[in-house]
């Protein structure tokens, strides 16, 4: 059994239990999908300009949300701590989680430009840009889903995690761009990863330029949630 | 040619934070054999079987499991281990689950067979969180199973049983000890210790107190005990028993005669009872009971 199996097994453990849970499609599939229409019906305007909003939400919902609360509860169950016995190294366990949430991620987003492009949409993608931001970004939010996924109760986590999820789309530069805000507010916002992803898919698909600090601020998220996780994961 | 343990511990120290879990723990499980670990709440079990899985690490002391270090992957690929809490994904059915943990073992049994040998319907539908704890308990003994362990590691893998389930359980762990099977389990099931163990060990506040088969912890070779009124004149008893015999009123009403147990002596015992109109409750072979044991450790230890 090489490293590579075990990596593969695990992810496609997971993907097989979280396509089941009807929870995880609404969170990653459904939602998405209807704040695109309820965005059109609201605000009209160009689609251009909701389906990155739209994107972002999806991102948070299967890399922030949905991770945080699998995992808090997959410790709760003692499952993890029951695979740390197994072969399966914590390495092995975690890019098996990247590579089911990184998988799932580019489900949701490939059903979400499907309805878009249904429904008129026509981006301008800069692949560089989107796959930068994308990566970075599901990446910082997955780091934050393990910090707080390994260090509260499952039912904490629960709440927490739909908690932020919401007040992130909503004040966190999300659905309202941080640029559209007071200059003070804005500022604070846009070193928020929710901000800072949502400008780069923003310009990554309508043909802007790249926001170079919106990067620096996911990276830094990201190293910073995967070190404090490091430090404070517990498996049981 | 001498075998060396499946697993020694040696000098164990766990520290969780400023409080000691194990403080200074030897103790060693031999090769094909039941060892058994017993102790009251809070005395340090669950710890110590947690280093030998490789969960937790130690603070000080050294321990082997199979000739490695515990954790490794090596060793994880030939050791089964059923946790006290929890141990499964509530959401997966459990033939699912034993099919995706084979993918990580290269040497492992067949998961149907092994989910109808512990009694659970390889092709059930139903999702492990609408099991039954028994069931449950049985998906568990299945995956520890599964990678035809070298060494088991079952830390009370009889709690939540039925009568009959516990002794299905019991038998499946013999049939493997006696294929050669190591195993290590805690348990507060007395009866499971007096039926399985090899070797038993007793641990209180995070030390061992005593180590030996049930028959060495109880006395079974060199004592009998049994319960009556109290004060009874001992000198007397011991007058009408062969002169090595030495009888001791441990507590009020709970006497010992220390001496090899025979049928002629326990006769004699009850009969000089009988004599002085009392009834001999309890009249049984050993020092005390393992019951005992573990009762006296856990007043120690509080």
């Amino acid at each position: 059994m090489t490293g590579v199996t075990r990596v593969r097994a695990h992810a496609g453990w997971e993907l097989r239990l979280l396509l089941r849970n009807g929870e995880q499609i609404l969170l990653m599939f459904v939602i998405p999908i209807a704040l695109l229409f309820a965005l059109r019906i609201m605000r009209g305007g160009e689609i251009g300009e909701q389906v990155p909003t739209v994107l972002t939400v999806s991102l948070i919902a299967t890399c922030f949300t949905s991770l945080a609360i699998g995992t808090g509860f997959e410790r709760r169950a003692g499952a993890l701590k029951f695979l740390a016995t197994t072969p399966l190294s914590r390495l092995d366990l975690l890019l098996g989680k990247a590579l089911a949430t990184g998988v799932l991620a580019a489900l949701s987003v490939a059903a979400l430009a499907f309805v878009a492009t249904i429904m008129g949409w026509r981006p301008d993608i800069d692949w560089f840009g989107l796959g930068a931001f994308g990566i970075l970004g599901g990446g910082a939010f997955a780091a934050l889903a393990v910090l707080l996924a390994g260090a509260l109760r499952a039912e904490a986590v629960l709440a927490l995690a739909n908690g932020i999820f919401v007040l992130l789309i909503v004040f966190g530069g999300v659905v309202f761009a941080a640029t559209d805000m007071p200059p003070a507010i804005g500022t604070v916002v846009g070193l928020l990863p929710s901000a800072a992803l949502a400008d780069g898919l923003n310009a990554a698909v309508t043909g802007g330029t790249l926001p170079a600090g919106g990067l620096l601020v996911l990276i830094v998220w990201g190293a910073a949630g995967a070190v404090l996780a490091r430090r404070t994961f517990s498996w049981d | 040619m001498t075998e060396s343990p499946a697993l020694s511990i040696e000098h164990l120290v766990v520290l969780y934070g400023a409080s000691v879990a194990v403080d200074g723990v030897s103790m060693t499980a031999d090769a094909s054999k039941v060892t058994a670990l017993l102790g009251p709440n809070g005395a340090g079990k669950t710890t110590t079987i947690e280093v030998a899985c490789g969960l937790r690490a130690a603070t000080s002391g050294t321990v082997r499991l199979l000739g490695s270090e515990p954790g490794t992957r090596a060793v994880s690929q030939r050791i089964g281990v059923m946790l006290q809490q929890g141990g499964l994904y509530p959401t997966a059915r459990p033939l699912e689950w034993l099919n995706y943990l084979a993918n990580l073992y290269t040497n492992h049994a067949d998961p149907s067979e092994l989910l109808e040998l512990v009694g659970i319907d390889p092709s059930t539908r139903t999702t492990t969180r609408r099991l039954s704890g028994g069931e449950q308990q049985r998906v568990k003994l299945a995956a520890a199973l599964l990678p035809n362990p070298e060494f088991l590691i079952l830390d009370e893998p009889t709690a939540g049983l039925d009568p009959l389930a516990r002794r299905n359980l019991l038998e499946a762990l013999a049939a493997r000890r006696d294929s050669g099977t190591s195993i290590l389990l805690t348990t507060h099931q007395l009866s499971d210790v007096e039926t399985l163990a090899d070797h038993v060990v007793v641990i209180a506040g995070g030390h061992v107190i005593a180590e030996g088969t049930v028959a060495e912890l109880t006395g079974a070779n060199d004592a009998m005990s049994f319960t009556g009124p109290p004060r009874l004149d001992l000198a007397r008893l011991a007058g009408s028993l062969p002169s090595n015999f030495r009888a001791e009123e441990l507590r009020p009403g709970y006497y010992i005669v220390h001496g090899p147990p025979s049928p002629q002596v326990m006769a004699a015992i009850a009969t000089w009872c009988a004599e002085q109109g009392v009834m001999a409750t309890d009249l049984a072979v050993g020092r005390r009971t393992l019951e005992q044991i573990v009762i006296d450790a856990g007043s120690d230890q509080s």
